[in-house]
C-alpha cells in the first residue's frame, strides 16, 4: 500500500485498542446510503517504477523548447544557478507548514524577511509581503486595496497590462459596483489623456507592457496623485536591473510575477506573485508579513506580524481571503536574487536586452520591422508581418527547428493582424537569433503581399 | 545540536562578492534606445555573497525548521502527510517543468492529458464531475466557487440571494471568501454534538439565502451526519451547498460529497493529494461542481476531441482567477499520487487516516479533556483539563513544550468553538510507533501541566530562540532590512 507504513497486524492491534472490530466501523457516522458500495472508478494503482514509466510516456507528448525559447507574454525562459535547485530540496523548507509556530520555523521566517527586504529594494517600496499566488491575482488584490484605501470605485487600467491580468481583475471586481476604464494603447504605449479624474481610485500600468513597450511612469504617478488616486505598477522583476523602479518614481503599490527570478516555466505555474507598497499602507496589505522581533531573552527573532489583518483572525473582516500563498517558489526567488546580487541582476537584464537588440536588427534586415517603432522596448518587442498567415508560417518553421516563439497579438487585441511579439533572455543563443531571422526572411518572401 | 544565529544576507554582504555571473553584459550597449529618464543609476542593492557562504546561509536556516521529513507534524486540518520524493523527481523533469504556458496546445498534449485525467479522477472521487484545476490554493478555490454560485444566481435573476450560512466551526477563509465575493455571512451555531445546528440553520434560511458553506468532516473531526438533510434544506430554500474539502482525506474512497447533495467543493491538493506545503505554499485548490454548474467554471477547461486535448473557456465562465492554467507542477505531483494510489489506495488513505486519529485519541483521552469523545474522523480536538488550567497552564504552553520534545504542535486555538483547542491530525502515513511515542509525550506533558510545571511556561528552550514577542512586531514594526533608509 503506497506510503502507508502500518501492517495488518498493527491495524488489528489499533482497532482493538479503540474497541472496534473492523475498519468499516470507523465510518459509522457516515449515513450508510451515501457510503460507496464499490470502489471509485479510477485506474488501479501503479508501483513507483510503473509510475516513472507512465509519466515518461505521457511526458513524451510534450515539446519543451530544445533550442532557444523566444516566447514571453509574462513568463520568460531565464536560467538560474544550481544552488537554487539544490537548496529547494532541503526537506525542512519543502515539507514545513506556514510558520505559525515561530520557534520551530525560524528558517522559513528569516528567509521570508530577507525576501521581503529584497522585493522592497527591487521595487523601490518600503514594505513587501511574503508572496501572492501569481502576478495577476496580486494585481487584482492591489486594485481592490486601492478602492478600500481611497473609498473610490473607478480604476483606470492600461490596455498594455497582461490580458489575463485584466481578465483576473474583471473577475475579482465583477460583483462590485465599480467601473473599470481601459486606457488604450497608441503606438505600443498607453494613452492616459483625460481618463484620470477625481473619482479614480487607482491607475494600473505594466512595465514593460504586454507588447514589450517601456512606459513613461514618472508623469503617470504624478498625475494619479494629483487626482487623489493611487499609482499601481506591475513590473517584470528582471528589468529592474536596468530600469528605474516604480517605487522610486512615486508609485504606491508595485506588484508582479516573480517567475523570471529563478523559477522554471512549469507550463505557467507555480510562479509567485509579489506585492510591495508604502509602509503607511501596511494594515491594508493582503497576505502574510514577517516582522523582526525579539525572544524572551532579547535575541533577534522573526515572527508573522500584523496577523489581525488576516482571515484566520479577522474572518469576514479580513483584508483578503488569502491563506496559502506560493511560499516555496518565493524561496527560489529569494535564493536566486541573493545569488545574482546587484551586478548579477544588471547582467541578466543587460544581456537579455542585448539579445533583443540583436534580434530586432536581424529581423529588420530580414524585412520584418518593429510594429511600433516609436515605443522603446526592453527584452520583448512587437513585430509586423504582412498577415496572420505569415506569422503562423514563421511560428511553424521555428517549431520545426526546436525554437519556441511568436505570440500573435490578434488572440487578444483587435486590429493587430500580422503583429506578434518575441522575447529574449540571456539563454537565447546568438546562432538561434540568426536562424530565426533567416526563417522570417523566407516566410516574408513566400507569402504574397 | 547548537544552531547559532544566522546573520541576515544583507549583513554578510561584501562589495564585489559574487555567486552567479552572466557573460557578455555591456551596460552601454544594453541601454541603447532607452530614454535616460527610465534608467536607474545603480542596480538594486541586493546582497553580495559568494557561493559557499550563500549555501551555508540557507542550509543553516533550513536546520531551524521543523518539517515532515524530520518531525511528526500532527497539525489539525492541514493534513501533513508524507510528501513522496518520487513526485519531486518527476515534476523537476524538463518535459514538465520546461513547458511555456503560451506554447501551442499541440506541443503540450502530455500536459493537457495529465490535467484532463486528473480532473476526471478528482470528479470521480468527489462525485462532482465538473472540475477546474485553475485555483492556486484552497481559499482561491472557495472564492472561485462563490463566484460560480453568484453567476448561477445572476443567471436566474435571483439578485436578492446574498446571504451565505457559515457554521461557527468553519475555517476563517470561508467568511473571508464570502466578503470578497460580495456575499454577507450568517453564522450558524454548532449543537451540543459539535455539529451544524439544524434548528439554527432553518431559522436563517429564506428568500435571501444564496447557500451554505460547510466543512465535512468538520473542524472538530466529526462527520456531519445530517448532511443529506442539510443539503435538502438549503436546496429547498433555493440555495446551493458548498463543501470546504480541507478534510477530504477522511472520506476519500469511502463516500462522495456529490452523493450527499453537495453542489460545489474545493480540494486542497497540498493536503489530501500529498503535495508539499513548502512553508506556506504553493498549493492548488481545484473546484469540483455538478454538471449544472460546469458552464460557469473559470477558464480554461481541458476538453478532449478525437484524441486531441485543448483548452476551452466554458460558455458562461466567471472568467479568470489568475493567469494561465493553474499551479501546473503541483498538479503533476497530485496526478502522480492519484496514479500510485489507484481506487483501492484512495480508500486505504481514508481508512488509515481515521484509524490513526482514533488510535491517538484513545491513547490520550484519559489525560486530556476531549470534548466530543466519540469515534472521530481524521482528526480530533482536545483541550487542557480544569486541573491544568487551575495550575495556570494554557494551550500555548502545551504547544511550546511539544516543540521541546521534537514534535510540531497540533493546530491550537482552532476551531474557535472549543476554548483552548488542540486539534490533532496524525494522517495515514504515520506508524503506530510514532503515535505511541507521541501519546507518551502528551501524557507526560499532561502530568507536568497538572502540576503547573514551570517548564511549560519557559518552553521552548531547545530551539534557536525562545518564545517570540509577537506584539512587539506590530508595535515596532520592522518588516525588512533597513526599511526606508
Amino acid at each position: 500500500m503506497p506510503y502507508i507504513q502500518n501492517s495488518d497486524a498493527d491495524r488489528a492491534a489499533m482497532l482493538e485498542r479503540i474497541g472496534l472490530s473492523s475498519l468499516q466501523e470507523l465510518f459509522a457516522s457516515i449515513p450508510e446510503d451515501v457510503q460507496l458500495k464499490e470502489l471509485p472508478a479510477i485506474a488501479d494503482g501503479l508501483s513507483e517504477s510503473e509510475l516513472q514509466a507512465h509519466l515518461a510516456e505521457l511526458g513524451a507528448d510534450n515539446q519543451p523548447a530544445t533550442g532557444s525559447c523566444f516566447l514571453g507574454g509574462g513568463f520568460y525562459d531565464h536560467t538560474w544557478p544550481a544552488i537554487v535547485d539544490h537548496l529547494m530540496q532541503r526537506s525542512e523548507f519543502l515539507t514545513a507548514y506556514t510558520p505559525y509556530q515561530p520557534e520551530c520555523s525560524q528558517g522559513t521566517l528569516q528567509w521570508i524577511f530577507e525576501f521581503q527586504s529584497m522585493i522592497a529594494e527591487l521595487t523601490g517600496c518600503e514594505v513587501a509581503n511574503a508572496s501572492m499566488y501569481d502576478g495577476s491575482s496580486a494585481a487584482a488584490e492591489a486594485v481592490l486595496m486601492s478602492m478600500t484605501q481611497t473609498r473610490r470605485k473607478r480604476v483606470v487600467i492600461s490596455e498594455g497590462v497582461h490580458p489575463e491580468t485584466i481578465e483576473t481583475i474583471r473577475t475579482y471586481m465583477h460583483h462590485m459596483e465599480a467601473e473599470i476604464v481601459i486606457a488604450p494603447l497608441d503606438g505600443g504605449l498607453t494613452a492616459w489623456e483625460g481618463l484620470i479624474n477625481q473619482d479614480t481610485a487607482s491607475v494600473l500600468v505594466q512595465q514593460p507592457n504586454f507588447l514589450g513597450g517601456v512606459e513613461e511612469l514618472e508623469s503617470l504617478a504624478a498625475e494619479a496623485h494629483a487626482a487623489g488616486a493611487l499609482a499601481i505598477s506591475s513590473v517584470y522583476p528582471v528589468s529592474m536591473g536596468l530600469l528605474k523602479s516604480p517605487g522610486a518614481m512615486g508609485f504606491d503599490i508595485v506588484v508582479g510575477e516573480g517567475q523570471s527570478l529563478g523559477v522554471p516555466l512549469g507550463y505557467g505555474g507555480p510562479g509567485f506573485g509579489f506585492f510591495a507598497a508604502s509602509s503607511k499602507a501596511v494594515r491594508k496589505l493582503p497576505g502574510r508579513l514577517v516582522g523582526q522581533s525579539v525572544d524572551t531573552k532579547g535575541r533577534r527573532a522573526y515572527t508573522l506580524a500584523f496577523q489581525t489583518r488576516e482571515q484566520h483572525i479577522r474572518r469576514e473582516k479580513a483584508t483578503s481571503n488569502i491563506c496559502t500563498n506560493n511560499s516555496l517558489i518565493a524561496l527560489r526567488g529569494c535564493i536566486h536574487m541573493a545569488a545574482l546580487g546587484p551586478e548579477g541582476l544588471e547582467e541578466v537584464a543587460a544581456v537579455s536586452r542585448q539579445r533583443m537588440l540583436a534580434l530586432v536588427e536581424a529581423l529588420e534586415q530580414s524585412g520584418v520591422p518593429r510594429a511600433f517603432p516609436e515605443a522603446p522596448f526592453f527584452n520583448e518587442c512587437a513585430f509586423r508581418m504582412e498577415n496572420e498567415d505569415a506569422v503562423q508560417q514563421l511560428k511553424d518553421s521555428m517549431l520545426e527547428q526546436g525554437l519556441h516563439g511568436v505570440l500573435p497579438l490578434s488572440r487578444w487585441f483587435d486590429n493587430m493582424d500580422g503583429i506578434f511579439t518575441l522575447a529574449c533572455t540571456e539563454k537565447v543563443r546568438p546562432e538561434d537569433i540568426h536562424l530565426l531571422a533567416s526563417l522570417a526572411a523566407s516566410c516574408q518572401t513566400q507569402v504574397p503581399a | 545540536m547548537y544552531l547559532p544565529p544566522v546573520n541576515l544576507l544583507f549583513e554578510d554582504s561584501r562589495p564585489g562578492r559574487r555567486c552567479f555571473r552572466t557573460t557578455g553584459a555591456d551596460r552601454t550597449a544594453a541601454t541603447a534606445g532607452l530614454p535616460s529618464s527610465a534608467l536607474r543609476d545603480t542596480p538594486p542593492a541586493l546582497p553580495e555573497l559568494g557561493e559557499l557562504d550563500l549555501l551555508r546561509h540557507f542550509t543553516r536556516l533550513s536546520q531551524k525548521n521543523f518539517g515532515i521529513s524530520v518531525n511528526f507534524y500532527p497539525l489539525g486540518s492541514c493534513t501533513m502527510k508524507y510528501n513522496p520524493v518520487v513526485h519531486e523527481a518527476i515534476a523537476a523533469r524538463e518535459e514538465w517543468s520546461g513547458l511555456h504556458p503560451l506554447q501551442d496546445e499541440d506541443t503540450a498534449q502530455g500536459a493537457l492529458a495529465l490535467m484532463h485525467d486528473l480532473a476526471r479522477d478528482l470528479g470521480e472521487l468527489t462525485g462532482l464531475p465538473a472540475v477546474t484545476l485553475h485555483p492556486a490554493a484552497g481559499a482561491h478555490g472557495e472564492l472561485t466557487a462563490l463566484m460560480v454560485l453568484r453567476a448561477w444566481l445572476d443567471q436566474r435573476g435571483e439578485h436578492q440571494r446574498r446571504k451565505i450560512m457559515v457554521p461557527d466551526s468553519a475555517h476563517g477563509t470561508n467568511p473571508a471568501s464570502c466578503t470578497l465575493s460580495g456575499f454577507s455571512v450568517v453564522t450558524v451555531k454548532s449543537d451540543d454534538r459539535g455539529l451544524c445546528d439544524l434548528e439554527d440553520l432553518a431559522k436563517h434560511l429564506g428568500d435571501d439565502t444564496a447557500g451554505l458553506m460547510i466543512t465535512n468532516p468538520n473542524t472538530l473531526g466529526l462527520f456531519e451526519d445530517n448532511i443529506v438533510e442539510i443539503c435538502k434544506m438549503v436546496h429547498d430554500a433555493g440555495g446551493k451547498v458548498y463543501m470546504d474539502g480541507a478534510n477530504f482525506n477522511a472520506i476519500m474512497g469511502v463516500a462522495r460529497p456529490g452523493d450527499f447533495g453537495i453542489d460545489m467543493m474545493h480540494l486542497n491538493l497540498h493536503k489530501t493529494m500529498s503535495t508539499p506545503h513548502g512553508g506556506g505554499g504553493p498549493g492548488s485548490g481545484p473546484v469540483c461542481v455538478t454538471e449544472e454548474l460546469r458552464t460557469f467554471l473559470p477558464a480554461p477547461q481541458i476538453v478532449e476531441e478525437e484524441g486531441l486535448y485543448r483548452l476551452q473557456t466554458p460558455e458562461h465562465s466567471i472568467g479568470r482567477m489568475r493567469a494561465f492554467h493553474g499551479n501546473f507542477l503541483v498538479l503533476v505531483r497530485a496526478y502522480c499520487y492519484v496514479r500510485r494510489l489507484g481506487a483501492k489506495g484512495a480508500r486505504r488513505v481514508a481508512e488509515n487516516a481515521v484509524l490513526n486519529a482514533n488510535y491517538l485519541r484513545v491513547l490520550v483521552d484519559k489525560y486530556w479533556r476531549v470534548p466530543y469523545n466519540r469515534v472521530c474522523m481524521h482528526e480530533f480536538v482536545a483541550r487542557p483539563t480544569k486541573a491544568m488550567r487551575d495550575a495556570g497552564i494554557h494551550t500555548l504552553d502545551i504547544a511550546k513544550r511539544l516543540i521541546d520534545c521534537g514534535y510540531h504542535p497540533p493546530t491550537v486555538y482552532f476551531p474557535l468553538v472549543v476554548h483552548e483547542a488542540i486539534m490533532a491530525e496524525p494522517t495515514e502515513t504515520e506508524s503506530k510507533e510514532t503515535l505511541d511515542a507521541f501519546a507518551e509525550t502528551m501524557i507526560m506533558i499532561a502530568e507536568e501541566a497538572a502540576a503547573g510545571d514551570e517548564k511549560l511556561h519557559e518552553a521552548p528552550v531547545t530551539m534557536p530562540v525562545t518564545r517570540v514577542d509577537e506584539a512587539r512586531a506590530v508595535r515596532d514594526p520592522q518588516l525588512c532590512y533597513r526599511c526606508g533608509d
